[in-house]
């Protein structure tokens, strides 16, 4: 790829990404009211999207092969109780990150 | 007009927020700095695309495209493919971004996964501008993913240092925004079904081809279930 076959590659991908970012900004403009299928939308797809960020995270892991995600599962469940138990974020996502990190750099 | 010390008191309730994105994208943004300069590319690259595409997935993609032949159109439907997740994120975001002024286009275009969850989710105390706060959540994540490829693509192979494992804080940081939801929320239809529907689009269709089919099975499936959704909702309010 030439230098200017480059720019126009990045420039696609920055128009494709910006147009997935806008696009339900320009359809439903703050001016006019929004409709109440999309309103409703926007209440019930975040708890649906997180589930599917958590999951997306968790693509990669195999449960047939290596440590069969068993790293994961301990960490996870290490950070559902951390957060019950002080409901502190920062607490929560340091601790799962540490114990995550001893397991696969020691036991696994 | 805000004053200065708004702006300021904005930051510091930010901040904090931002403290695992740090972390996180410091990791990723190495990583992704220093496999292109693996790769064959000078810095600037991943300084530029870090501060023009921020969507990080979506940049590691690109670096493969540059590596093979020029097709644009490609290039195009594969952004569009990989980055359709951030349509949910606008719709969701439509009445918290309202009267947000001019900062409103750096919100929409600095939309990241994690700058959408801390937006979406944080309570933002009531005497805390929630425009500027968001703002700053942008930013600073913006700016940890511009730090970090830069510092990787400068540095590139000199980095060695045992990290295996870092990238966990990503995965504990939505396991974290995941609950914070739930334990909001009093229904968890969706959640679940947000959640059953990913695994189940994941084994079918795999790692790589798993969100388009899994975002179509939600749309359809909570559009379907508006009815008893909101009948419930009224009911609980009542």
């Amino acid at each position: 790829m030439t230098v200017a076959q480059q720019i126009i590659t990045v420039a696609v991908v920055v128009a494709g990404t910006m147009l997935t970012r806008f696009l339900p900004f320009v359809l439903f403009p703050a001016g006019k009211p929004t409709p109440k299928y999309i309103q409703y939308l926007g209440k019930v797809l975040p708890p649906a999207v997180f589930g599917l960020l958590v999951v997306y995270c968790l693509k990669n892991v195999s449960i047939f092969e290596g440590s069969r995600g068993i790293p994961e599962f301990i960490s996870i469940a290490a950070v559902i109780v951390l957060h019950v138990w002080k409901r502190q974020m920062l607490l929560s996502i340091a601790g799962g990150t540490v114990l995550y990190m001893v397991l696969v750099q020691t036991v696994f | 007009m805000t004053k200065s010390t708004d702006i300021k008191r904005a930051f510091k309730a930010a901040f904090p927020y931002t403290i695992p994105i740090f972390a996180g994208f410091w990791f990723l943004g190495l990583t992704y700095g220093i496999y292109m300069n693996v790769s064959g590319f000078s810095f600037l690259y991943p300084m530029l695309m870090s501060l023009t595409i921020f969507a990080g997935s979506m940049e590691f993609v690109t670096v493969n495209m540059l590596l093979g032949s020029f097709n644009p159109v490609q290039a195009f439907v594969m952004t569009l493919m990989i980055n359709a997740r951030h349509l949910f994120y606008g719709i969701s975001m439509l009445e918290k971004f309202r009267g947000t002024g001019l900062k409103k286009l750096y919100l929409i275009f600095g939309m990241c996964d994690e700058s959408f969850s801390i937006n979406y989710t944080a309570e933002i105390p009531p005497d805390v501008d929630k425009g500027w706060f968001m703002f700053f959540v942008t930013l600073l994540n913006q700016f940890y993913w511009f730090s970090g490829s830069t510092l990787g693509g400068i540095f590139g192979s000199l980095i060695h240092f045992n990290t295996e494992g870092l990238d966990f804080v990503m995965t504990a940081m939505f396991v974290v925004i995941f609950m914070e939801q739930w334990l909001k929320d009093k229904r968890h239809t969706s959640a679940l079904l947000g959640l059953g529907v990913s695994v189940l689009c994941l084994l079918i269709f795999g790692a790589d081809n798993f969100i388009i089919p899994s975002m179509a099975a939600m749309l359809i499936l909570l559009t379907f279930m508006r009815k008893p959704i909101e009948n419930r909702e009224e009911a609980a309010e009542s």
